[in-house]
């Protein structure tokens, strides 16, 4: 009977779930739109996971949940996301790190230990410059979808200044800079540039960085000008988005997690020992 | 779940010093039963009370404002009448709630609105919004604007910082005398101030309680029960409620009753509370079993210079003295040391978006005290305004710091 390790992390933009067996290899993953009903998004997120693994709500021995939304479902444990973030790339990168995990709302700058403690972090200012929140306004001013912003980027030539701190501001930058005839190519890598330099004013960063978070996900370009620009040595870790949700499967895993029971007591536990679980399909995380 | 909070049992007292606070206020100004003067809240409250003022802090108004969270649809009447949304908020809630006819000073003490004053008093020792507050005032209701405007920032206390404030301060004399209708009897100033100081001593050592582990109190009780410190020192009152106080506290020690139940994490609050958060912040850190134990915002109504045997030179001391009219550098070695003998794990630097004198990480401090080993965090907030406030972010944020200590 395999047992299983729930995470669950609840952002602004998405939910993310990770399960993991006991090996710390990865068994099943879901991605959804966070919306408004966040707790059944949640759920939905779990279940779609333990299908993935061929296992039932019993197979599930811990949850853990993370992200901005943490207290909206059961859980046997909680832990902020940015401990998730840098447990989970300490997990792919085991050595001294700083994690930058840029979300949807906000921006966090992580400093991990040669041993894998978080031993300070940083949250951006009550801002939406930078974020991912950001980048979507802009894409939608420009009528460019997001995802081609990497594409544009790679083949700009020329490098443009986008600074100001407020979002609103940047759109009128930005609208001024297509007024002036700048090619969209090289408005799009001036975005990803400006990302880069709201975190990079955050504190000084540098040592080996791992990018984690919806916005390098979806625009892996931002690991380019992290590098071009400011001369850091980046790594981005299989699935980036995924990072906080699978710290938090680790933390289910190894016990830790304040002990805080949901809306609706503790989540479920793990299977006695006379309740059948169906095998898992296990995969290598 | 949440953890259990233990009731201050002094608290009813306290509500009740406060009532005859406002009370005296009132029938002054409703009922012609005295004078009333606007002080700021670290201004020369002593030399009020000796001339028989009733003193009324706007600040404490402001708080009051903020605590009530009627802050919220107030601030924006006065940034409509052209105070900027980036000035103190209190200065913004109190003038905004003067102009919409609002405060809850009706609802809670009977009042038919804000005191009229018969003068305004301040002291720039904080910063310069108290007097462009004041001058507002000055502007509305036709009295006079006095005050004492303090050397900014200082570093060591010397003579010469001192004489300029004492002279500017005997120099109010005439003006209030002739406001109050009556002559500045020496005896009633070097009484006041002997109150004062006496109430400061207590407020003191109440908050030195917090220094036993596990701490009787946390900042939370400290930002509720400094109100008589702030609004009734120089009056017998005050002295007698930090005795109530005090002596609960010390039966707490020796009980050793804790204010946060399984207390785990002792913490350092710098700057300006989040007035319309309070509650909140106090029970997300008693659920994370993390007790606030020591302030700069508390500690700084303890005025240890004050001495009845030199009441203008010793009012100038203590009134230039404070922690918020230093340089950086002292401010650092006060944190550091208050740290220490509060045995604090860690610092919360609150970032007031509309108090910088009060905001103290602006300037390197929280990454200086870093790397000297003091774990810091930087919060985002406002003493009133909640538009600069996120409780999500706030929230995760002080989680994180609670959950990076208990890594060490």
């Amino acid at each position: 009977m395999t047992e299983y390790f729930l995470g669950i992390d609840i952002g602004s933009w998405s939910t993310k779930a990770v399960l993991i067996d006991a090996k710390k290899r990865l068994a099943g993953k879901c991605l959804r739109r966070s919306g408004v009903e966040l707790r059944k998004v949640a759920e939905d997120c779990r279940d779609e996971a333990l299908r993935q693994a061929g296992a039932g709500p019993s197979g599930i021995r811990r949850t853990v949940a993370t992200g901005f939304a943490r207290d909206v479902i059961a859980a046997d444990g909680v832990r902020t996301e940015i401990s998730c973030h840098a447990r989970g790339a300490f997990h792919h990168f085991p050595r001294e790190l700083t994690v930058i995990d840029i979300g949807g709302q906000d921006n966090k700058v992580i400093r991990v230990s040669p041993h894998g403690r978080h031993i300070s972090f940083r949250m951006n200012r009550k801002c939406a410059a930078g974020t991912g929140a950001f980048l979507e306004e802009v894409a939608l001013k420009l009528d460019i979808p997001l995802k081609d912003f990497t594409e544009l980027s790679r083949r700009s030539t020329k490098k443009l200044s986008i600074g100001a701190f407020c979002t609103v501001f940047t759109s009128t930058e930005v609208l001024s800079l297509v007024r002036k005839g700048e090619r969209k190519e090289d408005i799009a890598r001036g975005l990803l540039a400006s990302v880069a330099a709201r975190i990079m004013e955050m504190e000084p960063i540098s040592g080996t960085v791992v990018l984690t978070g919806g916005v390098i996900a979806f625009n892996p370009g931002l690991k380019d000008v992290f590098e071009q620009d400011f001369g850091l040595e980046v790594l981005v870790p299989p699935d980036p988005q995924f990072c906080g949700a699978l710290g938090a499967a680790l933390y289910a895993l190894e016990g830790a997690g304040t002990e805080r029971a949901g809306p609706e007591g503790a989540g479920p536990k793990g299977a006695g020992p006379d309740v059948p679980v169906p095998k898992g399909r296990n995969r290598e995380g | 779940m949440p953890a259990k909070r233990v009731e201050i049992r002094a608290s009813g007292e306290l509500r009740k010093v406060m009532a005859l606070h406002f009370e005296e206020i009132r029938q002054a100004a409703e009922e012609g039963k005295g004078k009333v003067a606007w002080c700021t809240s670290v201004g020369p409250a002593e030399l009020l009370q000796a001339l028989g003022f009733r003193v009324y802090f706007p600040e404490n108004h402001g708080a009051i404002l903020g605590t009530s969270r009627a802050s919220a649809d107030l601030i924006p009447v006065a940034n409509a009448a052209g105070y900027s949304p980036e000035i103190c908020s209190y200065l913004t809630s109190d003038i905004g709630g003067y102009l919409k006819g609002a405060t809850p000073l009706k609802r809670l003490y009977g009042f038919k609105g804000i005191p009229r004053p018969d003068v305004l008093v301040y002291n720039t020792n904080q910063c310069r919004d108290v007097q462009d507050w004041f001058s507002f005032y000055q502007r509305e209701f036709n009295v006079p604007l006095v005050g004492v405007s303090t050397p900014h920032p200082v570093p060591a206390l010397e003579e010469r910082h001192i004489k300029g404030v004492e002279s500017q301060m005997e120099a109010l004399v005439e003006p209030l005398e002739k406001v109050a209708g009556t002559r500045l009897d020496p005896g009633e100033l070097r009484r006041a101030l002997a109150l004062s100081r006496e109430c400061t001593d207590l407020w003191n050592e109440v908050l030195r309680t917090g220094a036993a582990v596990p701490s009787p109190l946390t900042f939370f009780d400290e930002c509720i029960h400094m109100g008589p410190a702030v609004v009734m020192r120089g009056r017998q009152e005050a002295v007698d409620y930090y005795k109530l106080l005090l002596a609960e506290m010390k039966e707490r020690l020796k009980d050793r009753v804790a204010a946060v139940e399984g207390e785990s994490l002792r913490l350092y609050w710098d700057g300006m509370p989040v007035w319309g958060r309070l509650r909140d912040l106090s029970e997300q850190f008693a659920a994370l079993r993390a007790c606030v134990v020591v302030s700069t915002y508390c500690n700084s109504w303890i005025f240890d210079e004050l001495d009845p045997s030199r009441p203008f030179h010793s009012m100038a001391r203590a009134y230039t003295k404070l922690f918020i009219n230093r340089t950086e550098q002292v401010k650092q070695e006060y944190i550091r040391r208050l740290v220490r003998d509060f045995r604090a794990h860690g610092i919360i630097f609150h970032d007031s978006k509309t108090c910088p004198n009060n905001a103290n990480s602006r300037y390197g401090m929280p990454q200086r005290l870093s790397k000297e080993g003091i774990p810091t965090l930087v919060i985002n907030g406002d003493l009133c305004d909640l538009r600069f406030y996120s409780d999500a972010q706030v929230r995760t944020s002080i989680e994180a710091f609670t959950e990076q200590l208990a890594e060490r």
